[in-house]
């Protein structure tokens, strides 16, 4: 009787603790979009996803140069960030002895430790006046006068790299050490090189995993704000696509949130919101595409 | 914030309910916390002043009650703020009631007494009359540049335009021939609309400064980039950066008190001429000018008025 009674009360209370968990998402989501959704309505959404001009005393709330800073952001942070984790990870996995790999273990456990604004920090120091010496230098003949801060989407990018390393690495060695040992001796038996057995066998048979390890990186580097406001410049200007642009200062959707809502009038924290929107509809998109693929790989 | 001030809005009534002696005793006790030395920065003043105000103000402030508002200038708000939570601190019976609405709302405020107090973060127009300023504070900026730059003496015009994207060389003002790097404060930044008003007047900002949001921001910007260029208030001034002569006149105190160094503007506290004010809004506002309300503007980073 007894056991059976305390058998309900710790159900029901791991029931309340699961469900506070969906209401506050719930009530997240709620929030933001009802504080957030009259700048949509007053100003026509079309207007404010791809006004290209963030201007807030003027009352103009143009969220595209945030959108496009964000997507550059994380596709330099990926490009730089997947295959460097990727790389760690199989090294990890299929070649360093175990004196290195206890070498590198802790180091990437380190890393994940690191608070953001030290990573800012950094970056602002270090990464940010290399790539002003860069631009000052070199490419000063080619790069309009503005994009010679130091500031820029590359700066942040490469930040952002180092940050998602943790999520890559981690992911993407699970992801491997889970490809069953026939696979590799079938390959190595067969006279494929230790190199081939790789790219050719290990690589594709952890492929699930290792994009979910991306996505998930993209994930944490969408989200990051305080190290990316400090190198990026935020300026809220839409960069130019060519190569240049890679030198651009501009804005994230955190940074534009993180950056203003001190000051906000009524109005003005709407447009704010509103960034917040954009921002939980990147991240649903992206939770949406991992679930898709974790689903595609319990089915296999 | 808001909170903040409903909650001692809900103590003070309840206080009020209590007996007399819970009250004076109360006094007591915030008098003395409210007046921990600021010591290095306001010296000389508390040096001069602090025995006779103290022995004026402490008498009678137990008698004065009740509540006293403000309206006006979002500038002044978060100062009028402070000065409120550390006057309430003081005096247990007082009520600071600190409003928004921008200089012309507190001058229409004090107009038409809907506030006891109006707040403007300008001097007075001569068509705005009817009521008597009382400045409290003065808002300095600075405009800093890295130590290593040879550029130390700009005009407020080309400060203008330097600010709205004109000039982008620091050839052209006295510097070596490399490119200029603004440094701008966040959209909404009390601070940003200031040097708006003070220096570009109807010019725009150049849309490709970089953008930093607070004052420290800012100074280690400007102090790790010998091109750059930003503008902090003068609280935020330190070895870091080297604040610029404006027309020839050093960023200091001095020349913002004798009015010559241009960047900088009065906060005021108005008041209706043709009423006197209640006794609690004087003992306010006499509190605001007591050392003590002027270490609080010099905590924050303001120029205090003797």
């Amino acid at each position: 009787m007894n056991r059976i009674l305390e058998e309900k009360i710790v159900k029901v209370f791991l029931f309340i603790t699961a469900i506070t968990a969906v209401f506050s998402v719930l009530l997240i989501g709620v929030f933001v979009f009802m504080e957030g959704m009259p700048i949509f309505l007053k100003y026509g959404i079309t207007d404010v996803l791809f006004g290209p001009v963030w201007n807030p005393s003027s009352g103009v709330y143009g969220i595209w140069p945030m959108i496009v800073g964000t997507i550059y952001v994380t596709l330099i942070a990926i490009l730089i960030g997947a295959p460097m984790g990727l790389g760690v990870a199989v090294y990890l996995v299929e070649i360093a002895n175990k004196r290195i790999a206890k070498l590198i273990v802790p180091a990437v456990e380190l890393l994940a430790g690191i608070p953001s604004v030290v990573y800012g920090l950094f970056g602002m120091f270090a990464v940010r006046s290399i790539i002003a010496e860069l631009e000052r230098g070199p490419l000063a003949d080619y790069l309009p006068s503005n994009y010679q801060t130091g500031y820029s989407v590359l700066t942040a990018g490469i930040i952002l790299a180092i940050m998602i390393l943790p999520t890559i690495i981690n992911i993407s060695l699970d992801a491997l050490k889970a490809v069953p040992r026939e696979y590799k001796e079938g390959s190595l038996a067969l006279g494929v090189s230790h190199w081939q057995t790789i790219y050719k066998v290990l690589v594709p048979a952890a492929k699930s995993g290792i994009i979910t390890a991306i996505i998930l990186g993209v994930g944490r580097a969408l989200g990051e704000t305080m190290a990316v406001i400090m190198v990026i410049g935020n300026t809220p200007l839409v960069p130019v696509l060519d190569w240049t642009g890679l030198f651009a200062p501009a804005r994230s959707l955190t940074a534009n949130i993180a950056l203003e809502m001190g000051y906000a009038g009524p109005e003005h924290q709407q447009a704010l919101f509103a960034t917040g929107i954009v921002l939980f509809v990147f991240i649903i998109v992206l939770n949406s595409l991992t679930t898709l693929l974790v689903r595609r790989k319990g089915r296999k | 914030m808001k909170r903040l001030v409903g909650k001692k809005l809900y103590s003070g009534a309840v206080l009020t309910v209590m007996a007399f002696a819970l009250v004076l005793t109360g006094c007591g006790g915030g008098n003395n916390g409210g007046n921990n030395g600021q010591g290095a920065t306001n010296a000389p003043t508390n040096a001069a002043t602090n025995a006779p105000t103290e022995a004026a103000t402490q008498a009678p402030e137990p008698s004065v009650s009740g509540t006293v508002t403000l309206a006006g200038s979002t500038s002044v708000q978060p100062l009028a703020e402070e000065l409120g939570t550390s006057y309430m601190e003081v005096n247990k019976d007082a009520r600071i009631e600190v409003a928004g609405g921008g200089s012309g709302a507190g001058v229409k405020a004090a107009q038409s007494g809907t506030a006891d107090v109006g707040m403007a973060s300008r001097a007075l127009k001569s068509e705005e009359t009817g009521i008597k300023p009382v400045v409290i504070a003065i808002d300095g900026i600075a405009v800093v540049v890295n130590k290593d730059n040879a550029a130390a003496d700009l005009t407020t015009e080309q400060v203008k335009e330097i600010f709205s994207g004109k000039i982008k060389n620091w050839k052209d003002v006295g510097g070596s021939d490399s490119n200029i790097v603004v440094v701008n404060r966040e959209d909404g930044s009390g601070t940003r609309d200031a040097f708006k008003e003070l220096v570009l007047g109807e010019d725009e900002f150049v849309a490709e400064a970089i953008i930093q949001n607070s004052t420290g921001a800012v100074r280690e910007a400007v102090g790790q980039d010998v091109n750059a260029i930003g503008y902090i208030s003068f609280g935020g001034l330190n070895d870091s950066v080297k604040a610029v002569k404006i027309n020839g006149v050093e960023a200091s105190e001095e020349n913002i008190k004798s009015h010559s160094y241009p960047i900088s503007r009065p906060f005021n506290f108005l008041v209706n001429e043709s009423s006197d004010p209640t006794a609690i809004t004087q003992a306010f506002i006499d509190y605001v000018l007591s050392p003590e309300g002027q270490a609080v503007v010099a905590d924050h980073g303001y120029v205090t008025v003797e």
